[in-house]
């Protein structure tokens, strides 16, 4: 009997806990708009975003952050299970994704109307991400793409004043520091779990990675071909080792001992080398574009970064759009980029002398100028992870090129069946099928 | 009068039974039988857009699971865990079990509230405790390691040692748990059967091998089940502390169906990835029921 | 002399076993106290050099912990108040009441105990979406409220309790739901509370579950916003313990404070089963 008792109002006293955990919300009055943002630009943002608040008394914005490493897996459970927040930070290779998901808002009519916001003022390859079929669904908040990190010491001794532009010369620059360093140390770290290295060079050679409406992998076909053979090629030689980011475990100590003289890598790091490298390193190290596989022109690089989107199940779109264009402002992208070391999307913010001075950014400058974008299709993102699978074990011994390579096509061409069928489903349905731009 | 009591008190048997009934068929039943019909789908990121996309694909998502290179190392890595991982906490369990039940033993007690801690634990927080613990060059169990000359083992970093580090934990987290288990079976035999052959002569060995092991029989069958069946449904240890990786040495098939189904979004065969799972456990615990009836026969 | 030294042996195997196993509680309560970094040095320490509360504060002051305390210890009572009511109701009804169906619904029931919750967990995502449960409290809870292994439990104990009590306690005009009240659950007392502590346990440590079901961090429980946030201070090691302590300490007490009945339950339970 007591026990019944205590155990009912033990449950009566917690539900009305839970009904008031829910209850918890904005002041009246006032709209709440919820922002989705990740790692370390969702604690950054917090600042600007309390700056808008004053501006817009009648908005309160609730940040969220994510940690990258389950930001995918949470927009798209957020979207299935309709708790999309109002706006949300996106990588921009996901954009694809989530509009075919019907997830994300089209942002045409709303840049139309906007005074400020224009695509012209971005860099066009990073807009380009954003618009499939025509069709704008993100605005780019800040950029990213990779180059390397260099010691210029290293390379000076290895008889190399500044950085080769052609696959060729670049390889022999490595090796001259190879033939210097000794078999404990080595001239560049390509992370073997990162597939990054292996989908820039494989784009250098011209490979579009996808073929066919990328509806089939192009992985066996020559340019990519080429690329891989070329990026297996650094480990074999003993170049670059074969481990990954966990075995490194601190890249700025391994850096700043020698073990690498080279590292491709992308603008946070610009912020992190210079806190964490000791000071009479500093003026010795550099950044440069990357090399192509004939000259400077072909040394494209990802057009990364993450976009600012809008979802489709906002009540507070206008609110929502306030916000973005605030973040767009060339003075707010400037103050995000001294907060969080992003670079700016805006271009006008570049003319911050800070960033129009440094050689160290010029390269991310010149190298945003040769940004291409990957293929635009949902299923990119496990695309890429199945490169990376294939890459690491070619790279760690356990498979050879060919057979990772026919294992890749055949993987991703099963991954890719349905986006075949849908593709022949609509071409039957007389719609057309538009080709696929990079 | 008898009549009316009965149906009075079948009505009420199936008043009390209703909630659980309800909730157990809405939430449970349902569920399994539909998740059985998604996996002869192709259910994906389309199909959540559109549902007009969905396809019924036959046995398609089985066949294409064991042609999944992926998957057949996920199985692999599952059973390494079960197979490896199972007997090793049994055994711990069982002599952890015989050290605090034997006989001249003080603080019996406190020693079994010792061995049951890490049970109560949150799997989340000690797998965040231990990867650090296991780091190549903080870590504890390298400077352990290091005092009696072992060079520092790349732990979790390392394709080979990743799943016994995985094991280790297990083993740390659950013995405790089974050791009860045994405990309640080893106090269950009578003292007399001791008593008995300590007069015909036998040894403390003989004694262990010819009362307490056969007496042990049924606990230890109910401890190789419960055990095995956690075991299969290895995630959390992966999920925190290596992502499946390196090269998917640490992917279990229910990390690999929490992938397919929650971060690629293809339901059909991620469902497909947790029926051939649900078939195997059930054909596991089949044989292991089997083998224990053979032997006590 | 023999007796002795095989009893001093015993004893070194049991201290040297309980060290092993502590090791890693006490190193997290340790380096939960230690200064930023101080965890990270070589060569490793045991203790702090001088003890700080800083992580703790910045738990609770800056990453919002007691809201995730809060989540956790909700959801814990709900579920664990809610299924000790619907499978002690139901667990009794079938070991005591006289039902047509009885014996083939709870065979069924036992069959299903073999099926991993991972099997229906897909479908069951994409129903509560449709019923609007995801990312609620709720959706949280539900697959929780009523589980056959606790009604097997507390039929078998149950199964013990002498039908005269029940008969005599009808002859009286009793109904069964006030039998079940005055009568039974007094006598179920040891089994609830072993229950009682288990499914709190379970409920309070279950992982895949509620970071499936939750998206919005307000209502995210103790160990999906511990993994989260490795995901962001992995370099914090120090503040990680200091999350992974509080963590665990609620259960840790609760499990101290009924560890008798809860450490007796088990066993019979074991035993009976």
């Amino acid at each position: 009997m007591r026990l019944s008792k205590g155990l009912g109002a033990l449950a009566l006293g917690a539900m009305l806990a839970a009904g008031s955990g829910c209850a918890r919300g904005p002041a009246p009055g006032r709209v709440e708009l919820r922002f989705w943002a990740m790692g370390r630009e969702g604690e950054v943002v917090q600042e600007l975003v309390a700056d808008f608040e004053k501006l817009h008394p009648g908005i309160h914005v609730r940040v969220q952050q994510i940690p990258w490493s389950a930001a995918h897996e949470k927009l798209l459970t957020g979207h299935v299970g309709g708790s999309t927040p109002d706006i949300s930070q996106l990588g921009n290779t996901w954009i694809a994704e989530f509009s075919a998901l019907n997830a994300v808002e089209p942002l045409g009519p709303w840049l139309e109307r906007s005074s400020d916001c224009n695509p012209d003022s971005f860099f066009a390859g990073i807009f380009d991400t954003n618009r499939l079929e025509g069709v704008v669904y993100g605005v780019p908040w800040y950029v990213d793409t990779r180059l390397l990190f260099y010691r210029r010491d290293l390379l000076g001794e290895a008889g190399y004043a500044s950085m080769p532009t052609n696959w060729k010369d670049w390889r022999e620059a490595m090796r001259a520091i190879k033939r210097r360093v000794g078999p404990k140390r080595f001239a560049i770290f390509l992370p073997a779990n990162e597939p990054t290295q292996a989908e820039i060079l494989g784009l250098q050679a011209g490979s579009t990675l996808l073929k066919d409406h990328d509806s089939r992998g192009a992985f066996q076909d020559p340019p990519f071909r080429r690329a891989f053979d070329f990026y297996i090629g650094l480990f074999r030689e003993g170049l670059a080792p074969p481990v990954g980011n966990s075995e490194i475990a601190n890249v700025y100590q391994e850096f700043a001992k020698g073990t690498f003289a080279m590292y491709i890598t992308g603008p946070w790091n610009l912020g992190q080398f210079h806190d964490q490298l000791p000071a009479d390193l500093q003026g010795k190290w550099a950044t440069a574009a990357l090399p192509g596989p004939e000259g400077p022109e072909g040394g494209v690089s990802l057009a990364g970064g993450s976009s600012l989107v809008m979802f489709r199940g906002s009540k507070h779109k206008a609110e929502a759009w306030q916000l973005i264009e605030y973040l767009s402002q060339p003075e707010q992208q400037l103050r995000f980029y001294h907060l969080s070391g992003d670079l700016p999307a805006r271009r006008e913010a570049w003319r911050d002398t800070a960033l129009s001075a440094d050689p160290r950014f010029r390269s991310f400058g010149v190298q945003l100028g040769r940004a291409v974008s990957t293929p635009k299709i949902p299923e990119w993102e496990n695309v890429i992870a199945k490169i990376q699978d294939q890459a690491e074990s070619v790279i760690r011994g356990a498979a050879s090129t060919d057979s990772a390579l026919a294992a890749l096509d055949r993987e991703v061409n099963v991954l890719l069946e349905k986006r075949r069928w849908l593709l022949e489903r609509r071409r039957l349905s007389g719609q057309p099928v538009a080709e696929a731009k990079r | 009068m008898k009549g009316w009591v009965e149906r009075q008190q079948s009505r009420a048997a199936w008043a009390f039974l209703s909630p659980a009934l309800l909730l157990l068929g809405l939430f449970f039943f349902l569920p399994v039988v539909a998740g059985l019909a998604l996996s002869v789908t192709d259910f994906d990121i389309y199909a959540i857009g559109d549902f007009s996309t969905v396809r019924f694909v036959g046995l398609r998502n089985y066949v294409q699971a064991f042609t999944n290179p992926v998957f057949g190392t996920a199985l692999r890595n599952t059973f390494y865990f079960v197979l490896v991982g199972g007997p090793l906490s049994v055994f711990t369990s069982l002599g952890a079990a015989l050290l605090v039940n034997a006989p001249l033993v003080r603080f019996r007690t406190f020693f079994r509230t010792v061995f049951f801690a890490p049970v109560v634990t949150t799997l989340v927080a000690v797998a965040i405790v231990w990867r650090y613990l296991y780091h190549p060059s903080y870590g504890l169990l390298n400077l352990a390691l290091g005092k009696v000359g072992i060079h520092p083992i790349d732990w979790l970093g390392d394709p080979h040692w990743a799943m016994p580090s995985l094991i280790l934990l297990a083993v740390w987290k659950n013995f405790g748990y089974n050791m009860l288990i045994f405990l309640a079976g080893l106090q269950s035999i009578p003292e007399e059967l001791y008593e008995a052959s300590r007069l015909d002569g036998a040894t403390a060995a003989g004694r262990f091998r010819h009362i307490t092991l056969p007496s042990l029989g049924p606990t230890f069958l109910f401890v190789a089940v419960m055990t095995m069946i956690g075991h299969f449904q290895l995630f959390a240890e992966p999920y925190v502390m290596t992502q499946g990786g390196p090269l998917k040495s640490t992917t279990s098939v229910v990390l690999l169906m929490y992938q397919e189904g929650f971060k690629w979004w293809r339901l059909g065969m991620a469902s497909a990835f947790a029926f051939i799972l649900f078939m195997i456990m059930l054909a596991a615990t089949w044989i292991q029921m089997r083998l224990q009836r053979a032997e006590a026969s | 002399m023999r007796r002795g030294f095989g009893r001093i042996l015993l004893h070194v195997a049991l201290v040297v076993g309980a060290i092993l196993t502590l090791t890693p509680l006490l190193w997290m309560i340790s380096a939960s106290f230690m200064a930023t970094g101080e965890a990270n040095s070589l060569p490793p320490r045991l203790l702090p050099h001088s003890p700080t509360l800083e992580h703790y504060v910045a738990l609770f002051a800056r990453l919002d912990l007691s809201r995730y305390l809060f989540n956790s210890a909700l959801n814990a009572t709900l579920v664990t108040t809610l299924s000790l009511c619907i499978n002690g109701l139901a667990g009794y009804a079938f070991a005591k009441l006289r039902f047509g169906g009885r014996d083939r619904v709870f065979r069924t029931l036992m069959a299903a105990l073999v099926i991993p919750a991972q099997v229906g967990m897909l479908p069951l995502f994409l129903f509560l979406k449709y019923l609007g449960l995801v990312n609620t409290t709720w959706g949280v809870i539900i697959p929780g409220m009523c589980s056959i292994f606790g009604i097997f439990m507390i039929r078998q104990y149950a199964l013990g309790i002498p039908d005269e009590l029940l008969d005599a306690a009808r002859m009286d005009g009793a109904g069964e739901l006030r039998i079940f009240r005055t009568v039974v659950l007094p006598l179920l007392k040891p089994i609830l509370v072993t229950l009682a502590v288990f499914t709190f346990l379970g409920t309070w440590n279950d992982f895949l579950w509620p970071l499936i079901i939750l998206s919005d961090d307000a209502r995210y429980t103790l160990p999906v916003a511990l993994a989260n946030l490795v995901g962001e201070h992995v370099g914090d090691t120090e503040l990680m313990m200091a999350g992974s302590v509080l963590t665990i300490l609620p259960v840790m007490v609760l499990f101290l404070v009924l560890q008798r009945s809860y450490i007796q339950g088990v066993m019979a339970g074991s035993v009976k089963g």
